[in-house]
């Protein structure tokens, strides 16, 4: 492995009891505690051991589906339903470790840009600056009648015209594009150093260095300034996955870091490829996007080859494993070896998705960081306090800060 | 033994309460100064620690407010990061019901709660006003009368998103290869406000629903609280004022087949410790003078006058104007306690006549009360007496210093209470929120429903025969029961 290229990222997703949906039925799946904070400590702490970048932690406004490609509700209850609100999840988290990132996801289709800005905020400051977040839209009617408050046609229905589909994807990713927006002005709506606390005047503040925002978009309109003041890193780190050219071009004009999923050498370039033509019609921003390919990840164990667990696990849950992601099914070394590979086709990261935690994410700390380490390619402490620092980003500057 | 006294420790938000300029005065952002909060108020066994909140910066005369603490870190994310360095305090915060959606409050709420293991409680306020509404998606929307209406139709769908997952529903029985026993999650609520069905992604919270609680003074955010709260956060927290208030909350319990024990009345105080009940009125007097500087005083009166003061010399004597009877836009993002200003100009001018005091003088007087001074035994007493005899169920402490003031009261008033028999002396093993207040389980949605029900029936009743509710006030709640 090359090492004149920077050192590689990674991060964890983590979801449930693991992504395969067989997961829960293993011996050790934990599954009885999803629902509890002890849980997902252990989870972040574990990563936070093999000094994994950040944790993504997943979330959705509805009961889980067939699979992640395909997650419409299906009755039954065979599969694990049900979910913790992710950002809250993240801030309980965040008091119980001290370096990793913290990655919730969060809608951007049924929230209030207002919220989301505060509560991502508010991530940061509990956490010292290892917020990030992941923006995800909800296509789905089902979503929508959850909130009663819109109706939202089935943009991911196979039956509707790939026309249709496509507008009213566009859709959601506009309003998305501006949820982004708007919530990095309220980030921005505060100076960092607004609160003076000037006695001779009686002024706790400094209010030219609060800003109204006063956004003015298709979608809806944002007075501010925030609530709550600046969060540490200035602008948490904003991450979204994307299959196509339109979630590409959201990532492009508002994130930080863009997860993908390539399925082989070939994928990998070409996507990268097509990520890099969004962002040269798109991006505003002078930093380009950081890539993270997205892998399944089934590790051998000492018992059992990568190939016999996924059947294992595919026979448990009674369903072949689909997902939208490379699986991945080997031993550390080819996983190494593969992420040595893209990394030298220009990925910054790799988010690993653990089939199954209690099994796949001490694999991957114990055994794949060590040989990445070794290999030179992947950070042997925490040597930078923030996320964003850690990411390489750049100090967020404030759109609003006066040169004074 | 005494009543046991209810004890909430409220983490100073953005009012003049907090004297930032004192040197002791900590980061009332950093989340040290929460932990530091809690964990003082655990130490000291309180019940609960409070968050208030406000969606949008307060401004006056057009401009940002900035004489005191100004912003807050969010709400729930700050509760459910102090779930993860507490082990026995209740988390209350402070949401509001206008501009945040059942789905996904009940969501938070329960995740809070099962993250804390039973301890969320949620203080359900109002807005509507156009100010605050310009922060959010659908702007400032809903008119005044219809506020309660909604907060009550908003708790109620949350009730139903609860209720839709059995308490013991998760089992993750891996032998039958069933994940979930019992109810699915799927529920429908139709009410003048929502339309909404399909199912919830969330279990049923530890406690089966969160505590709630109530603040708002007006007949209609009395009759909700009576209706739909656990629990009333209130300035009447002394006196023949406060046994008033308590008598008339109680009282109104009954229609709604409630008890007086299922609502607690919590009213808001302050207080300073001293080694001696002198020692403690001198600080007192310090501390009141630098809650309310000669601009905060002006700013103060405004409120009152609903009109520009900043001429008016601070020193000198309350302002020769007469108010201005509707607000404008001069105050805006705060709740408006004055009901009939010129009544209430009147009240301050006899007051500044009978007691020679200047414009700031008057302000201090009706801002800057401290409910509890004195020594250690003073204010344990006065506290039990109060409780003993029907002001209030317990206080809500809010102290001038962030994060430091709960200390002198957990260090040398919690030893007495809890010698004299008015406060645990441990938490009970696994103990709740609800348990710790007393309030006994969560009773489903429709129990609530149909006690609201019944109450509203027998009020159209009284109505009929000459009672004094306005008209359009029941067929609102009609409406939205
Ligand atoms: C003691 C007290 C505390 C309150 N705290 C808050 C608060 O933190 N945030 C908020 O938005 N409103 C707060 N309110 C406002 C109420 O929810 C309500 O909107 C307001 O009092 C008007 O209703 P009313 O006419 O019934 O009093 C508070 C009210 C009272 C009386």
């Amino acid at each position: 492995m090359s090492s004149s290229l920077p050192p590689t990222h990674l991060a964890i997703a983590l979801d449930g009891t693991g992504w395969h949906p067989g997961s829960w039925l293993q011996p050790h799946s934990r599954a009885a505690e999803v629902f509890s904070g002890a849980y997902w400590t252990d989870l972040a702490r574990e990563a936070e051991r093999g000094l994994i970048d950040f944790v993504t932690i997943e979330d959705s406004l509805t009961v889980q589906g067939a699979s992640p490609l395909d997650p419409t509700p299906v009755p039954g209850q065979g599969r694990l339903r049900g979910r913790l609100d992710a950002s809250l999840l993240a801030s309980f988290a965040a008091t119980r470790t001290e370096h990793i990132g913290l990655v919730p996801t969060i809608t951007t289709t049924h929230t209030e840009p207002f919220h989301v800005s505060k509560n991502l905020a508010t991530l940061d400051h509990v956490s010292n600056g290892r917020a990030g977040w992941r923006v995800q839209v909800s296509g789905r009617p089902g979503e929508a009648e959850h909130f009663g408050r819109r109706t939202i046609p089935g943009s991911f229905d196979p039956n509707s015209s790939p026309e249709e589909k496509s507008a009213r994807v566009g859709e959601l990713f506009d309003e998305a594009t501006e949820v982004v927006e708007v919530v990095r002005q309220l980030w921005d709506s505060w100076e960092h150093d607004a609160e003076i606390r000037d006695a001779a005047t009686g002024r706790f503040i400094d209010r030219d260095k609060l800003h109204y925002v006063d956004f003015e978009g298709d979608f809806f309109s944002v007075r501010g300034p925030s609530i709550t003041p600046r969060p540490p890193q200035g602008q948490p780190v904003v991450t979204s996955l994307g299959h196509a050219t339109v979630p590409y071009e959201l990532a492009a004009r508002g994130a930080d870091v863009l997860f993908v999923t390539p399925h082989d050498d070939a994928d990998a370039d070409w996507i990268l490829a097509e990520v890099r033509d969004a962002e040269a019609r798109v991006r505003t921003a002078e930093t380009p996007l950081l890539v993270f390919a997205d892998l399944e990840v089934v590790l051998d164990t000492p018992g059992s080859s990568g190939a016999e667990r996924l059947a294992a696990l595919g026979e448990a849950a009674g369903d072949e494993f689909a997902s939208d992601a490379l699986i991945f099914t080997g031993s550390a070394p080819e996983l190494a070896a593969l992420i040595g590979r893209w990394r030298g086709r220009g990925y910054a990261g790799f988010r690993l998705r653990p089939a199954e935690h209690a099994v796949d994410l001490p694999a991957i700390t114990s055994e794949l960081v060590p040989l990445l380490q070794e290999a030179g390619v992947f950070r042997t402490a925490y040597d930078q306090p923030t996320l964003r620092d850690r990411l390489g980003l750049p100090v967020a500057t404030n759109r609003y800060a006066t040169a004074s | 033994m005494p009543k046991q006294v209810i004890l909430g420790a409220h983490f100073p938000g953005v009012n003049n309460t907090t004297v930032w300029s004192d040197p002791r005065s900590g980061s009332h952002i950093e989340f040290e100064s929460f932990r530091r909060f809690a964990q003082t108020a655990e130490r000291g066994r309180f019940d609960f620690l409070f968050l208030a909140e406000g969606l949008a910066l307060r401004e006056q005369r057009g401009h940002i407010h900035d004489l005191d603490v100004v912003g807050r870190p969010d709400t729930l994310p700050v509760l459910a990061a102090l779930a993860g360095v507490t082990e026995h305090l209740g988390l209350v915060g402070t949401i509001n019901a206008t501009f945040n959606e059942p789905y996904e409050l009940a969501r938070q709420f329960a995740t809070l709660d099962l993250l804390s293991q039973g301890r969320a409680g949620w203080n359900v306020v109002t807005s509507s006003d156009a100010f605050t509404g310009r922060n959010f998606r659908r702007g400032g929307y809903l008119p005044r009368e219809h506020r309660y209406a909604r907060a009550e139709s908003q708790v109620t769908a949350n009730r139903h998103l609860w209720d839709s997952w059995d308490q013991d529903a998760v089992v993750a029985d891996r032998e039958s290869g069933q994940f979930r026993t019992g109810r699915d999650g799927d529920f429908a609520y139709t009410s003048h406000f929502f339309d909404i069905h399909g199912t919830f992604n969330t279990p049923r919270p530890t406690q089966g629903h969160p505590v709630i609680f109530q603040a708002g003074d007006s007949d209609d955010g009395r009759e909700f609280a009576a209706r739909t709260a656990d629990a009333i956060f209130t300035g009447h927290g002394s006196g023949d004022d406060g046994r008033a208030f308590y008598r008339d909350i109680k009282g109104r319990l009954a229609r709604y087949g409630r008890d007086p024990e299922d609502l607690k009345i919590l009213p808001a105080a302050t207080f300073i410790v001293g080694s001696t009940d002198e020692e403690a009125r001198r600080i007192s007097d310090t501390v009141r003078r630098q809650q309310v500087s000669g601009q905060t005083a002006q700013l103060i009166l405004e409120r009152i006058w609903n009109r520009d003061l900043s001429g008016f010399d601070p020193d000198g004597p309350l302002p020769d104007i007469e108010p201005e009877s509707h607000p404008g836009a001069l105050v805006q993002g705060r709740v408006q306690h004055v009901k009939d200003p010129a009544a209430e100009v009147a009240r301050l001018r006899q007051l500044a006549a009978d007691k020679n005091l200047s414009l700031r003088e008057v302000a201090i007087e009706i801002s800057a009360r401290q409910n509890f001074v004195g020594s250690p035994e003073t204010i344990a007493d006065t506290l039990i007496e109060s409780v003993e005899t029907g002001v209030s169920d317990g206080y809500i402490l809010v102290p001038h210093i962030t994060p430091g003031g709960l200390d002198d009261f957990v260090d040398h008033v919690v030893p007495i209470l809890t010698q004299r028999g008015a406060l645990r002396s441990e938490y009970a093993a696994g103990s709740t929120l609800r348990d710790n207040l007393a309030l006994g389980g969560a009773r489903s949605a429709t129990a609530w429903e149909a006690g609201s029900a019944a109450g509203l029936a027998e009020l159209a009743g009284h109505e009929l025969a000459g009672h004094d509710l306005a008209g359009h006030d029941v067929t609102e709640r009609r409406a939205s029961a």
